[in-house]
């Protein structure tokens, strides 16, 4: 074992005698949890292997840069297009980021800084039970309960915030609901736990004594989380956020519920119509023929390679984060 | 130098000071616990409400949230012109944030109980003995009857057997990374943090891919789907619980010549154990919300199916969808028990959760 490695001349001790059996259990043992790791390594491999496979065939058909910039899906011949899919899928999980990131920030300050301590583990829970509620129930209480109110904040935020190009209608009369606003705003309530316990995990990492001193300086409450936690924290919130993005944009049920479903790319937000390409994938594969499965599959490498970059990058930039906030 | 009463007028203008500046000899108020009394608070809350139901029906707005929307800004304004009066800008904005880092936790908290009370509310109409003895086999879309024993069924089969698999392999590859380290930890350890976000939508699509396209629908199709959403979660649960365990335990353990099967074994997962039931109970709870991937791999059936390895099967997920997706008002009140159920469900687990890794931590203490 490795502890055990005194061979520094330095040190003039004889050497102790390491009595080292591997015995049957310890081999065992080492091979199960080595195999239970290289499950992972599988799913990945074959979750890419087998889409790629099914799915290639579809991207040909239509061709690479075709496939990924238009946005004509005509499964009878062939065709299968989802660069506006692409566009509408990053848009619902931008409006959801957007959201999502004020509230978590809040969230998290609210939790680690400014509620009674009581009150701190409600807090915790209610969040954690934000995280298990399943999508669906999102989707039906996004559709049924927030759909109506939300529609009349799009209406108030057309007429008074029209000026911002995401905001204009293309007639005044336009149908307000089932939109990528909607949605997005629903996909934020399910992404709000996520960036919510990532950035008070960073922000609890804050040495005390820094908080401390600049409260002791004189400092405002929010003057010591402006200058203290906020910068110290910066790059957790940027990767919590990143990781919030991610599943935004996997998001499926939620979304193919509430938003009414459209190829195009839809830059008026607050109107009818939007799409995703995981609500692409669950509403059409049940219909779909075997050559349209095909172009499904391909949608869902293209998902797929698109949210784990996303993850992989956020985690990365979490990680280092956080050892930064390891060596301070 | 200037009188005080300058200085004041100067400070809330200027807020650059430098640390050599003499203004700073000078004590400012920086009046701490202007929120905690109520009446710093009530004034502006009362006024913002005011300019709201004002602007409301003079400018004849609609609706209850801009109402509330409109009510909060204008209150914060209050809030902030009212305590820079007396005690500076400074003050002011710590203030507004505070009232704003109050502001996002109600409306999280007011999400979630809103969440729930219209669940439960829609859902307790339908809600009854007879609504968890009957299936969806006979039963048309306008009839009163029906219920969801198919899809409790299915759920709990296929959620079980993607326990089954799971777990254990999730907590031996935590095992894996925190205890054995071995050469691919740090690979392995990326993809699991890197699949946390996979869409459950794809793990759908492989699982069809792999097998269902060539075998057709099943509940087991459905639990691999599962078990593949399930296997990183818990691992990365599993894996952080591992790491609070503290290292005297195995180094006591290895001293007194334990092998490391054992000291795992032992010695670290009975500390680790009320951790680990509580990672696993959450997996479980949100494997049972899944609608994605079950949609494409067990389909959902109107008729009872008790096998899991043949022919399509239901699920609370899929049952509540076709019931949503189907647009008239009994299958509709149908999906509202339905999710009632499964929030029921995730509730009890949750709760279970909790109350688990209470008493853990608590006996730790000890």
């Amino acid at each position: 074992m490795s502890i055990f490695e005194l061979d520094n001349p330095m040190l003039d001790v004889p050497k102790p005698r390491v009595v080292e059996r591997t015995t049957g259990a310890e081999r065992v043992f080492t091979f199960l949890s080595s195999a239970s790791a290289m499950v992972t390594l599988i799913i990945v491999g074959a979750t890419l292997g087998f889409l790629i496979h099914d799915g290639w065939p579809a991207i040909r058909q239509t061709g690479l840069v075709n496939f990924l910039t238009s946005s004509s899906w005509v499964a009878d011949a062939g065709i299968y297009g989802v660069g506006g899919l692409l566009i509408g899928t990053v848009l619902i999980a931008f409006i959801a980021l957007s959201c999502a990131v004020p509230l978590s920030l809040g969230m998290a300050l609210f939790i680690n800084e400014y509620a009674p301590k009581r009150i701190r583990f409600v807090l915790v829970g209610a969040v954690d039970l934000l995280a298990a509620l399943p999508s669906l129930i999102y989707g039906i209480w996004g559709l049924y309960a927030l759909s109506g109110q939300a529609s009349k904040i799009a209406r108030w935020l057309s007429d008074h915030a029209g000026a911002i190009p995401l905001f204009r209608l293309t007639r005044p009369d336009a149908q307000l609901v089932s939109s990528g606003f909607i949605g997005g705003v629903v996909v934020a309530m399910m992404i709000t736990p996520i960036i919510t316990s990532v950035a008070r995990d960073v922000m609890n990492q804050v040495p005390r004594e820094l908080c401390e001193g600049a409260l002791a300086l004189g400092s405002t409450k929010w003057g010591m989380v402006r200058t203290v936690i906020l910068p110290f924290g910066r790059g957790g919130i940027v990767g919590a956020s990143l990781l919030g993005f991610g599943r935004a944009l996997g998001e499926t049920v939620a979304v193919a519920i509430i938003v009414s479903f459209s190829y195009k790319a839809n830059s008026h937000v607050l109107e009818r119509g939007a799409g995703s390409i995981a609500s692409l994938i669950f509403t059409k594969f049940g219909e779909a023929k075997q050559g349209e499965r095909g172009g499904l599959m391909a949608a869902g490498l293209a998902l797929f390679v698109m949210t784990f970059a996303v993850s992989f990058v956020a985690r990365k930039i979490v990680a280092n984060s956080e050892k930064k906030a390891g060596i301070v | 130098m200037s009188s005080a009463t300058d200085v004041s007028t100067q400070m809330n203008i200027d807020s650059g000071l430098t640390a050599d500046d003499p203004r700073l000899d000078i004590p400012r108020n920086l009046g701490g616990s202007q929120l905690q009394n109520l009446d710093g608070l009530l004034l502006p809350i009362v006024s913002g409400i005011a300019v709201s139901l004002l602007a409301r029906f003079v400018l004849d707005w609609d609706g209850l949230m801009s109402t509330v929307v409109v009510a909060v800004i204008a209150a914060m304004a209050f809030v902030w012109v009212g305590t820079r009066e007396r005690s500076g800008s400074l003050v002011a904005t710590n203030s507004v944030v505070t009232a704003l880092v109050w502001l996002s936790g109600t409306v999280a908290i007011g999400a979630i109980v809103w969440m729930l009370v219209f669940v439960i509310e829609k859902g307790s109409k339908r809600f009854g003995l007879s609504y968890f003895t009957h299936d969806m086999a006979k039963v048309g879309p306008l009839d009163p009857g029906g219920g969801v024993l198919h899809s409790i069924v299915g759920t709990l089969e296929q959620v079980g057997i993607a326990a089954t698999f799971s777990i254990p392999i999730s907590v031996l590859t935590a095992v894996y990374l925190h205890e054995i380290r071995g050469r691919i930890s740090t690979v392995v350890r990326f993809i699991v943090n890197a699949m946390t976000g996979l869409p459950s939508i794809v793990s759908g699509l492989v699982v069809y891919a792999l097998w269902v396209s060539g075998h057709g629908y099943s509940g087991a199709a459905a639990a691999a789907a599962l078990t593949i959403l399930m296997i990183p979660t818990v691992t990365r649960t599993a894996e952080e619980i591992l790491r609070t365990i503290p290292d005297h335990y195995r180094e006591g353990a290895l001293a007194l010549g334990a092998q490391r099967w054992r000291v795992v074994v032992k010695v670290v997962l009975p500390a680790a154990r009320s951790g680990l039931i509580t990672a696993t109970i959450l997996g479980v709870a949100r494997a049972i919300g899944e609608t994605a991937p079950v949609r494409l791999t067990a389909l959902g059936t109107q008729a009872f199916n008790g096998n899991p390895f043949k022919d399509p099967q239901s699920n609370l997920t899929t049952f509540v969808w076709d019931q949503v997706r189907s647009g008239n008002a009994v299958q509709i009140e149908r999906a509202w028990t339905g999710a009632m159920v499964l929030v029921v469900m995730v509730l009890v687990l949750f709760t279970a959760a909790r109350f688990v890794s209470s008493r853990g931590s608590s006996s730790k203490g000890r």
